[in-house]
């Protein structure tokens, strides 16, 4: 069966995704290590451990995301992330950094390495150069593959691989997008934050719900229609008219949508894929509860051949479009 | 202080390109990386010009390297980036994964879409066989200052950003294709209609990004001309120009006055604007604010 590894932002949720059904639980600790360093989420040293015996009672496990950058000059926390997380007991730490993935291949030569999506190794070459050099074990491909890419990686190498088939969406390479600092100062890669909450403000103009990131205006419905987040890729832009085009105003990069692969499981276990992964560490855990259970029936559907079961989480994207994103060829 | 020019980023004719190389070798740069980096699409309808252009910057006595894609897929793609090491000229990897065609002990250059944020990174690099790196544009001077320290231990030249529309993502869908309802498959080469890219505004009007193909860039023109004596202090080596349509040989001149410290900050700046009217310039970044703004 292809294992799920589900988002827990706190003890809770992690709890709750055991509960439901998780065979891997992916947290962070309270700091910018992780890369959902938001206000109020992820794990003080002592829930880690808890954590961990938590998991491993129920029989699952605990991967810890340590998946930012480390900041020059800083390297020390992120270090002491590593070290505590190997303490705690986790399964495996999922690490960006090439420098800190060498730290701990060398440090901590008993650890499980994960490569993190924020690594954004794309290709077999990547891949295989991660593997051979620090002996990671799983990489986490990142969301600009076809599902045929995914197939044809799987064939060139001999680690695992672990896919994103539900919640947020990048749709550019993550780890490697500077926009949200652009306008804000603030990156998933050097602060664990995208289009971070401090910097939204929502107001009511003219007749209108606007939505700003940073000061920068890129939503605008009409009054009593829903303004989405103003996740910065995710906004509403013009691109003025040149002289071979005229001007447009819409979605420019992607529309307010999040991912939905459950209809491509099979095809991305005849993939080879190792692990099926659920996006949302900031989300509550009964939302985590809810998606961890539909998706354990969708796994297990696969395992035996069975077709998806239908409308599985019609409740969690409603009035919210979805998309398969970069495994279907089309999107790009 | 020296001077690199970046590859041209955008989609240009290919007798623009040999105009363009044929001018950078009467500049005062002093070295040039070529190649395409953002779309392996593009590369068919130019590359018969690089030979030429490496032969003409070479004559001149440019260093030259050649720079790979920054996002490897395609089986194609991976067989070109393996060539490029059989060329007889360092490579700059723009993308990890090119390193694996690395013939053993060979040195390499580093672009600035590899992610190199701390001393670590840069170590195991250097013990690579890493000579040169551009640092991302991100990356506040506190941050340089750190990793131009450790270059210089580990005998690697350390680059900064110097001039031009910073890179800030890049992605497996092509955006000016989807502003003319294309797939990227179908693109029909659209992003050749805009040699500085397409610019992208917010809502209210405020110029904001500037879409480049499958690359997104910054709309304002990220400047380290205010910056120099700091990043001097802090012992950076060189500066990256970013190519863009326009009297790019000034720009080039003017940039090696600015690194010589030949011209103030205020007077750099303002002949900066001179030269490019209606150009907004920024430096955030530096500055660890938002990439847009003007802090210098």
């Amino acid at each position: 069966m292809m294992e799920l590894v589900c988002p827990a932002g706190t003890p809770a949720a992690l709890r709750a995704a055991v509960d439901a059904g998780a065979h891997a639980v992916y947290c962070g600790f309270a700091d910018e290590t992780n890369a959902r360093n938001f206000p109020g989420l992820n794990f003080s040293r002592p829930e880690m451990a808890e954590g961990v015996a938590y998991a491993r009672a129920h029989g699952a496990k605990v991967l810890v995301a340590i998946n930012t950058f480390p900041r020059a000059g800083d390297q020390a926390i992120w270090h002491r992330a590593v070290a505590d997380a190997h303490a705690a007991g986790a399964h495996a730490v999922i690490l960006a950094d090439i420098g800190l993935i060498a730290h701990a291949a060398e440090t901590h030569p008993g650890l499980r390495l994960h490569l993190s999506v924020q690594a954004a190794a794309a290709n077999p070459d990547a891949i295989n150069l991660y593997a051979g050099a620090f002996g990671i074990r799983r990489v986490v491909l990142p969301r600009v593959l076809t599902v045929e890419e995914i197939t044809a990686i799987n064939r060139e190498i001999d680690i695992e691989t672990e896919v994103f088939v539900f919640g947020g969406l990048c749709v550019m390479a993550e780890g490697r997008c500077s926009l949200s600092s652009w306008a804000t100062g603030l990156s998933p890669n050097m602060n664990g934050v995208c289009s971070p909450a401090s910097h939204v403000a929502y107001a009511e103009v003219a007749g209108n719900n606007e939505a700003r990131l940073g000061g920068y205006l890129i939503h605008r419905t009409p009054k009593g229609a829903p303004v989405p987040y103003p996740t910065l890729c995710k906004g509403c832009f013009t691109a003025p008219a040149t002289h071979t085009s005229p001007a447009q105003t819409g979605h420019i990069f992607e529309d307010p949508v999040s991912l939905d692969a459950t209809e491509l499981i099979p095809k991305l276990q005849k993939a080879g894929v190792t692990a099926l992964k659920i996006e949302g560490r900031q989300r509550s855990r009964a939302y985590v509860a809810q998606v961890v259970r539909a998706f354990r029936a969708a796994v297990e559907a696969a395992d035996m051949g069975a077709p998806m079961p239908a409308g599985l989480l019609a409740k969690l994207t409603e009035g919210q479009s979805a998309t398969t994103g970069a495994y279907a060829k089309t999107w790009r | 202080m020296d001077l690199t020019i970046g590859p041209i980023p955008f989609f240009w004719p290919a007798e623009q390109v040999r105009a363009f190389y044929r001018m950078i070798a009467t500049t005062p740069a002093r070295r040039v990386v070529i190649g395409e980096a953002v779309c392996s699409k593009r590369l068919p309808f130019w590359q018969h010009e690089i030979p030429g252009a490496i032969d003409c910057l070479l004559a001149a006595g440019k260093d030259v390297a050649l720079s790979t894609l920054i996002l490897i897929t395609l089986k194609r793609e991976r067989r070109q980036t393996a060539d490029l090491f059989a060329a007889g000229l360092p490579v700059e990897i723009a993308d990890m994964g090119a390193l694996r065609h690395l013939p053993e002990g060979a040195p390499f250059h580093v672009g600035p879409t590899v992610n190199v944020y701390n001393e670590g990174t840069l170590q195991w690099l250097a013990k690579k066989g890493a000579t040169r790196i551009c640092l991302p544009p991100e990356l506040p001077l506190a941050s340089v200052a750190v990793l131009a320290r450790a270059g210089r231990e580990a005998g690697v030249a350390v680059e900064v950003w110097g001039h031009g529309r910073a890179p800030l993502a890049i992605s497996g869908r092509c955006y000016h294709a989807r502003l003319h309802d294309r797939a990227k498959d179908s693109c029909q080469f659209v992003c050749g209609e805009d040699p500085d890219g397409r610019d992208v505004e917010t809502l209210d009007g405020k110029s904001f990004l500037t879409v480049n193909g499958v690359q997104t860039l910054g709309h304002a023109h990220t400047t380290a001309a205010g910056r120099i004596t700091d990043l001097s202090d802090a012992g950076v080596n060189a500066l990256r120009l970013s190519p863009q349509v326009g009297d790019f040989a000034s720009v080039v001149a003017l940039y090696d006055q600015i690194a010589q410290g030949a011209t103030t900050r205020a007077e750099g700046l303002a002949r900066l604007q001179e030269l490019m009217p209606r150009a907004t310039f920024a430096d955030g970044f530096l500055a660890g604010e938002p990439g847009l703004r003007r802090a210098g």
